[in-house]
Parts: C-alpha cells; sequence; structure tokens
C-alpha cells in the first residue's frame, strides 16, 4: 500500500441513488487517485460521471449516500462542508457563471476565500489570458458565447489554485484550438504546481495524450482502467460501432493488430507514437520489397 | 416560398448587434441548395451561430440579404419562416419549456395550426426517430443531457420543415448518442431536407457531411467538399482549428507514399494495409 500523504482521493464503496431513481447513480464504486496524478474518466451518458464529481468537490446531491469518500484528508458526506482544496469545472458553465461581468465572476471565489484584493486584482488578467480572453474583464458575462463562458468556467476553477481540479467536460463547447490550449494549461499547472487532475471527457485523443490512466464508467461503477496504451486496446469498450471513441490512431493500430499486421507490443494510443509505429511497418515493408527485387 | 430557388441565398450580409462596434458578420456570401447536408465550422466566436439565426429570419441583416426559397427574410413573416427552417439551438435547455416530454413535441406543430390528430401523429414520429417514445408522459427536465438534446431535435422535428439548423448537436453527448443524431439527420437529408450542422467535431463532419464552410472572423474563410476543406491544414490553422487525427498522421506519412486526403479509420487503415500488401 501507498503511504497516505500520496493519495489525493480515496473512494470506497461508494453508493448513490437519486431520489425516486428506480437504480444507482453509483453502485458500489471504490477508487484511489494519487497526487499529481492526472485521471481520465470516460464512459456513456448515464454512467453517474457527473455524479462522482459532485461527491469529490463534497456538494453531494439530495439523495441515498453510502461508502465513504475522502478528498485531500476531508472526509465528504451528505451535509458536510464543500472541499476547498478542490475545485470544480460544471458540464454546463451557465449553472457556474454569476458575476455581472468576467472581471467580477472571477473575483467572486478568491474573494470567498478571502484572497489579499491586490492579488486577486494582479491574477484576473493573468487567468483571463490563459484562456484567450485577455481583455474581456469589463465584458458582461450574458454577452459571452458558449465557448467562451466555458473558458471563463475554466479560469473561474485555475484562479483559486486548487490542489485537486476536478473537470465535468471542461471542453465540450472549445473549437480544437481551444481545447489543445486547455490541455497546455493543465499540462503547465502539473508541471509548476504537481496538482491532481480528475476530468471528465469524451475527446479520446487528449485524454490519451495526457492522462496517467484513463477509467470508463459504466452503471455507476469503474469497468476498466488503465495507462491510455493499455485501456484502448479492450475489444469490448473500444473499436466496434456501439463502443466510445478511443482516438483514431489507436483504431488504426488496433485493425492492424487485428490483421496481424501489427504486433501487439506496438500497439499505442499516442499521436507521435503512433506515427513512428506505422512509419517503421511502411519502411519495413518498402525494404523487403526492394530486398526481393 | 419558391421550390426552385435556393434554400438559403445570401448575399454581402453585413450584420451588427445594435449594441455593438464592430460587424459580426462581415459580408457574408453563401448558397445552399435544396437536399444538400452542409458543416458550418470556425472557432469559438468567428460568428457562426450568429449567420445560422440569419436563416430563419431570427436575427435580420445590418445590409445584405438573406433569402429563404426565394423569400427575403425582411419582408417574410416570422411564422412562414419558422414553418421552412426549423433550427436546434446549441443548449437544449435553452429551448425546452414544457413539462412533460410529448407536450414539449407537441408545441411546435400546433402552432402551424395542424389539427389534433396530425399534431398527435407527427409527435408520434418525432419522439421515435430520436427513441423517446417511451419517454413521452416524462418531466422534459428529468432527462438526462442526452435525451434532452434528442428531445430538442424531436419538438423542431415534429414542424417537419424543409431546412433544418441545428447548433452543436453533439455537444455533451455519448459517441453513441452523437451517432444516433447524426443517422437521424443523415436519414432525413436522405429524405430530401436541407441540412445545416454547426459543429466543433472534425471526426464527425469528415465521416458524415459531404459540404463544409469555414466561418471566420465573420467571412467565409473556405466553402467545398468536405475532403478538399479538412485536409488543407494551413488553411484551417488560420480558423483555429485543424484536420482530423487520421489526416494529420496520413500527411506526416505523405513521404512514404500514403495519401494525403484520408479523411476516416477505414481509409487509413486501407492505405497502409495496401502498403504492406506484398511483403
Amino acid at each position: 500500500m501507498e503511504p497516505a500523504d500520496d493519495v489525493a482521493i480515496r473512494v470506497r464503496d461508494l453508493r448513490f441513488r437519486y431520489p425516486g431513481a428506480t437504480r444507482d447513480a453509483l453502485a458500489g464504486l471504490s477508487l484511489d487517485v494519487c497526487r499529481g496524478e492526472f485521471l481520465g474518466i470516460t464512459g456513456p451518458s448515464g454512467a453517474g460521471k457527473s455524479t462522482l464529481c459532485l461527491c469529490l468537490k463534497g456538494l453531494v446531491p439530495a439523495g441515498e449516500f453510502s461508502g465513504s469518500v475522502s478528498v485531500a484528508g476531508q472526509t465528504v458526506a451528505p451535509g458536510s462542508a464543500y472541499v476547498e482544496s478542490s475545485a470544480l469545472v460544471f458540464q454546463n458553465p451557465e449553472t457556474q457563471i454569476i458575476g455581472l461581468t468576467v472581471a467580477e465572476d472571477l473575483a467572486f471565489g478568491p474573494e470567498n476565500l478571502r484572497r489579499d484584493p491586490a492579488w486577486i486584482r494582479a491574477a484576473i488578467p493573468v487567468y483571463l489570458d490563459q484562456v484567450r480572453l485577455a481583455g474581456y474583464q469589463d465584458v458582461d458575462t450574458y454577452r459571452l458565447s458558449g465557448g467562451q463562458k466555458q473558458r471563463l468556467a475554466i479560469a473561474d476553477a485555475l484562479i483559486l489554485e486548487p490542489e485537486i481540479l476536478i473537470l465535468d467536460e471542461p471542453t465540450s463547447e472549445l473549437d480544437p484550438i481551444g481545447k489543445d490550449q486547455f490541455f497546455e494549461v493543465l499540462e503547465r499547472l502539473r508541471r509548476e504546481r504537481s496538482i491532481t487532475v480528475i476530468m471528465v471527457e469524451h475527446a479520446a485523443e487528449q485524454l490519451a495524450a495526457m492522462a496517467d490512466r484513463v477509467i470508463v464508467m459504466q452503471h455507476g461503477l469503474v469497468v476498466d482502467q488503465g495507462p491510455p496504451d493499455q485501456l484502448y486496446r479492450n475489444p469490448v469498450l473500444f473499436h466496434h460501432p456501439q463502443a466510445e471513441r478511443a482516438p483514431q490512431i489507436s483504431e488504426v493500430l488496433f485493425e492492424l493488430l487485428q490483421a496481424g499486421l501489427l504486433p501487439a507490443s506496438q500497439f499505442t494510443a499516442q499521436e507521435e507514437a503512433g506515427i513512428q509505429r506505422l512509419r517503421a511497418l511502411l519502411e519495413n515493408s518498402v525494404q523487403s520489397v526492394a530486398q526481393r527485387v | 416560398m419558391s421550390e426552385s430557388a435556393a434554400a438559403l441565398d445570401i448575399t454581402d450580409l453585413v450584420f451588427r448587434y445594435a449594441s455593438g462596434v464592430a460587424d459580426v458578420l462581415r459580408g457574408v456570401n453563401l448558397r445552399i441548395d435544396h437536399g444538400e447536408f452542409v458543416a458550418l465550422i470556425g472557432q469559438n466566436g468567428a460568428g457562426k451561430t450568429t449567420l445560422a439565426k440569419h436563416f430563419n429570419g431570427l436575427l435580420k441583416p445590418s445590409s445584405g440579404s438573406v433569402r429563404v426559397m426565394g423569400r427575403d427574410t425582411r419582408a417574410a413573416p416570422v411564422a412562414d419562416l419558422a414553418r421552412a427552417v426549423g433550427y436546434v439551438y446549441q443548449n437544449p435547455d435553452h429551448q425546452i419549456f414544457a413539462q412533460r416530454v410529448r407536450a414539449e413535441a407537441a408545441f411546435g406543430p400546433r402552432n402551424l395550426g395542424l389539427s389534433p390528430s396530425e399534431v398527435e401523429q407527427r409527435v408520434e414520429r418525432a419522439l421515435a426517430l430520436v427513441g423517446l417514445r417511451e419517454h413521452a408522459d416524462d418531466f422534459a427536465f428529468s432527462l438526462g443531457r442526452g435525451q434532452r438534446q434528442k428531445l430538442a431535435v424531436a419538438s423542431v422535428l415534429a414542424m417537419e420543415p424543409r431546412i433544418l439548423v441545428v447548433d452543436e448537436p453533439t455537444t455533451g453527448l455519448d459517441q453513441a448518442g452523437a451517432r444516433g443524431i447524426l443517422d437521424l439527420l443523415s436519414t432525413w437529408n436522405v429524405e430530401g431536407r436541407t441540412i445545416v450542422v454547426i459543429t466543433h467535431d472534425m471526426t464527425l463532419v469528415a465521416e458524415r457531411i459531404p459540404r463544409t464552410v469555414v466561418v471566420n472572423d465573420g467571412l467565409i474563410l473556405a466553402d467545398g467538399p468536405t475532403r478538399h476543406v479538412l485536409t488543407d491544414a494551413s488553411l484551417l490553422r488560420k480558423a483555429y482549428l485543424r484536420p482530423p487525427q487520421v489526416t494529420r498522421v496520413a500527411q506526416r506519412l505523405g513521404d512514404l507514399g500514403v495519401a494525403p486526403d484520408v479523411l476516416t479509420v477505414a481509409e487509413l487503415y486501407r492505405q497502409i494495409a495496401a502498403r504492406m500488401g506484398p511483403s
């Protein structure tokens, strides 16, 4: 067992059922997340992903709750205080943005944590810049587009400088470059402050590039987990028409694997590594043709 | 409105919000014919949604013109435009207001002045199409996000518009949900309806939508067959977009003979397997 210090989040046999629901949203889920780990969560709608995120922030919804949840050493239960060392970005930014202007919205969190006003004033442009909203301080929040609201919601979380960042589909409304920039910000935060990240995301290519480990949830349980290169080989969960999307590079390599054209050890879910594998395959076949000629 | 005219014909469209300082649309020219299936892509804030809101007269041009099936949107009654063009919002919660699923889907056709039996038929058909028939009597807001998205689509489908505009139909949906919505739109397109989809999902565009229009900074940056547009990395970069992963991978392997205009996983697999064949 790892020393307790290394565990950021420990969940044991967590069951949760919404009032009037006919089945558990979380059905006895157990999970450990290490300090500094980047954990990706994927799975179909209704799997319990968002409910898990709420519980990890200490925002246990009304309903039947059992099991144990500990976040940064703090025990979470129905009605317990929310976890200050973690920040949650909700799936729908509209439920999170409350300020009339962008600057007000961004200041709300740190003000409530009693940060120094001078620090807050200095931090606002820094965090807006990180989410490509530089110069938007005085813009009314209702004027922002869907993607801009989502980026503001992300900045709202980042400015809290949390130890644990919980992101529930944070980039669903962002354009591809916006997604990339957001993931770069995350990468930098991890390097500079070894922040722990839990991210629900359907964008498999980004998850594969960033996550140390990805878990797949279905019906309130973890049905598989592992490093992306291992997880995205699962033929039951991926690579068929009803499946969740896997990184496209992994889908190509999986088909080559199935056709006996790629050794199993060469499988990867990463773009750059995948290109190298394909390059090697093609160069070898060119050579073997040349030798025969 | 005329069946012989283009579904949408947009000429020199300039638009500025009343309170705005800058033009959001700066001279857009675009023609979409009946039965086309078109993707509208572009970075956040490029003007995609503002442009799409001109398609059903929600917004009117500051200058230039928008013609829907030949009728200028500034002259056409809103009721006529609503009949011709269905619009599904980005966020289903901006659209859904009825308590029950069935009532939500019935609102549109009822307001078209259809008979109760016709309304009922259309509601049944629309809910069946999106797979919500068994939820017809549920509370609309007790549905999950994906189901609310489908309900928003069903409510518009029930009006059976000739032209359907769908803003980010797959946001927040899992893969099965996204595929379901796309299957639905494809079916409607095959039946002859014109479909315009606003999306950030390049994979979806590559796999399913034949024509792509890139909106950038209030202008049309590119417009053409998806295979041309989505494989032009330098063009897409200008619009803060990029080709799907398989296309990027194929283009990195160009020196080994892989075609640079690959759009899908199946195409890249065939390219690779074909080159390995002789060994």
